[in-house]
């Protein structure tokens, strides 16, 4: 858990409070984390802060991983799976630098894991923390642009709208096409946005033994899913939820359970499938 | 609890002295009636009479200064509309009512299929069979007379009179008991309002519903209406069975308004 002693004034070449955030901010979006934790799924407003990245870059994700880590924390950042894209790497640095935490690429060794449309494939245990960067909280907002509205929704458990729009998608498409930001219903109560993962990783938000926060920095939203809380995917009995599955397995690793990110590697068009989880990858090689 | 509501027996819904205010202006000042399972009352009057202003009191759309509105469930005995939890009203509103729009597009939602607009009242009672509520609505779209092959086009490609044809069919999907209708076939030109009347005609015999119907077009409360109340300034002048106001109108402006029916 974090570390609440006086600020360190040498973080930094003392020109920020520890973690970046000054210690007011961080108590209250603590206070939003708590209450998100009580409430689980609910949406939490907090105020959000400018962070010296632009919106969508990850601010909700970053405010929450610096008002939860400490100096005792293992921080791992993914983007996309991946623990070498721009991203997480200059998130990874950031921490590092203002929070003078150690960082890692390996899963199993981090204790708070910041992370962009992907959940890590290896299954997490109890002590570990996931943050997610969220770009749009409200999973009804493309179906009800009034946020007074979906408020409402959401305070009354109307959520047939939800339904219309799975129901819309199997007439068009014949199946339920959407197969990232897959709405899940958390506890049996709220239905939640799980960000932009994709529904490949829906089933590990489920019962998972570790605590997910879901931090969103433009629209000023925090939501969370505590310890083995149940997590469903929404579907109709005859269309149940399914994840998507590969012919292929992993050119490099050989795996045929992971999620695979197709890529182009010449100009005659010759695809190779890779593991989109590096850190996974590289373990199995 | 159905005497402190001053309700009287039997009735489906009770209006009671239903007063509503804009910034001070009246629009409808202490209407009072009864609506039998079964009637259709009709609201007549001209624009701005405040006719649209108590039929959204009426269903819980707007909350009325005075006066109160009581409605008989079916299961749970009469309750105060406006005094329900908002949790409640949405929910009546979604299972025992209907409430057809004269712009079909407030009623619908055009971005999804005429199935997924008939299904969704199902869903948002808990239906999860993909199988099951497309057939319903399949049989719906056939009961308002709209070709089977229209099921999964948008409410958008569709012509005016099929729009309110298909907000009747997801407004009588769920079995409501009480309709409300604003102006159903308004702006619509008259063999198409012609064909809506036919069928608004055969559901309601058909399904025993009951309805509360607000128009300007005496044609309209004619065909359709049992009961009839005309209002002007937001007060009801005259009630009555309808035939009984339309021949022999008492009251001066129901009198005028009868006597403005362009003859053909």
């Amino acid at each position: 858990m974090p570390d609440t002693s006086t600020p360190d004034t040498t973080i930094a070449e003392g020109a920020y409070n520890y973690a970046y955030l000054d210690e007011q901010t961080k108590r209250m979006i603590r206070r939003a984390i708590l209450k998100a934790v009580a409430v689980p799924g609910y949406q939490v407003p907090f105020g959000g802060r400018e962070m010296p990245l632009p919106y969508g870059w990850g601010t909700g994700g970053i405010q929450v991983t610096a008002a939860i880590i400490g100096r005792d924390d293992t921080l791992k950042v993914i983007d996309q799976g991946a623990d070498d894209t721009t991203n997480a790497v200059s998130i990874r640095r950031f921490f590092a630098r203002v929070a003078e935490v150690a960082t890692t690429t390996c899963t199993e060794d981090a204790t708070v894991i910041q992370t962009r449309h992907r959940v890590p494939e290896t299954p997490l245990k109890e002590g570990q923390i996931l943050v997610f960067q969220v770009p749009i909280p409200e999973p009804l907002r493309m179906l009800e642009p009034r946020e007074t509205e979906t408020r409402t929704l959401h305070a009354l458990s109307e959520y047939g709208v939800m339904q219309v729009s799975l129901y819309e998608s199997i007439a068009r498409h014949g199946r339920i096409s959407k197969s990232y930001n897959y709405p899940v219903m958390v506890n049996g109560r709220y239905i939640m946005s799980p960000s932009p993962i994709p529904k490949f990783d829906n089933p590990k938000l489920d019962r998972s033994p570790a605590l997910q926060l879901y931090g969103a920095g433009r629209e000023k939203r925090i939501y969370a899913v505590p310890p083995h809380t149940p997590v469903k995917s929404l579907d109709f009995d005859d269309h149940p939820f399914e994840v998507e599955h590969w012919s292929e397995c992993c050119a490099l690793c050989g795996s045929k359970e992971s999620f695979l990110d197709e890529m182009i590697v010449d100009d005659a068009g010759k695809r190779l499938f890779v593991c989109s989880d590096t850190d996974y990858c590289e373990g199995r090689r | 609890m159905s005497g402190e509501l001053g309700s009287s027996d039997g009735a489906l819904l009770s209006a009671r002295n239903v007063t509503k205010r804009f910034a001070g202006r009246v629009a409808c000042r202490d209407v009072s009636f009864d609506l039998w399972p079964g009637e259709v009352l009709g609201i007549v009057g001209e624009s701005g009479s405040g006719k649209t202003t108590l039929l959204n009191c009426l269903a819980g759309r707007i909350t009325p200064d005075a006066g109160s509105v009581a409605y008989a469930t079916a299961s749970t005995g009469t309750v105060d509309v406006h005094r329900l939890s908002e949790a409640r009203r949405r929910l009546l509103a979604r299972t025992e009512w209907g409430f057809v729009n004269q712009d079909a597009r407030e009623g619908l939602r055009m971005g999804v299929s005429a199935g997924a607009n008939i299904g969704e009242r199902l869903m948002a009672v808990g239906a999860r069979h993909y199988g099951d509520i497309r057939g319903t609505a399949a049989d719906w779209l056939a009961r308002v007379e709209i070709d089977g092959d229209r099921l999964d086009d948008r409410p958008a490609t569709f012509s005016g009179g099929m729009r309110q044809r298909l907000q009747i069919a997801r407004n009588l999907v769920s079995g409501p008991r009480l309709v409300f209708m604003d102006e159903p076939t308004g702006g619509l030109d008259v063999s198409v309002q012609a064909r809506i009347l036919d069928l608004l005609r055969g559901l309601v015999e058909r399904l025993h519903l009951s309805a509360v119907l607000v128009t300007h077009d005496l044609g309209v409360a004619r065909l359709l209406t049992h009961r009839l109340m005309v209002m002007q300034g937001g007060a009801v002048v005259e009630e009555g069975l309808t035939d009984q106001v339309l021949d022999d109108p008492q009251h001066a402006y129901t009198q005028m308004l009868v006597a403005s029916i362009l003859p053909v």
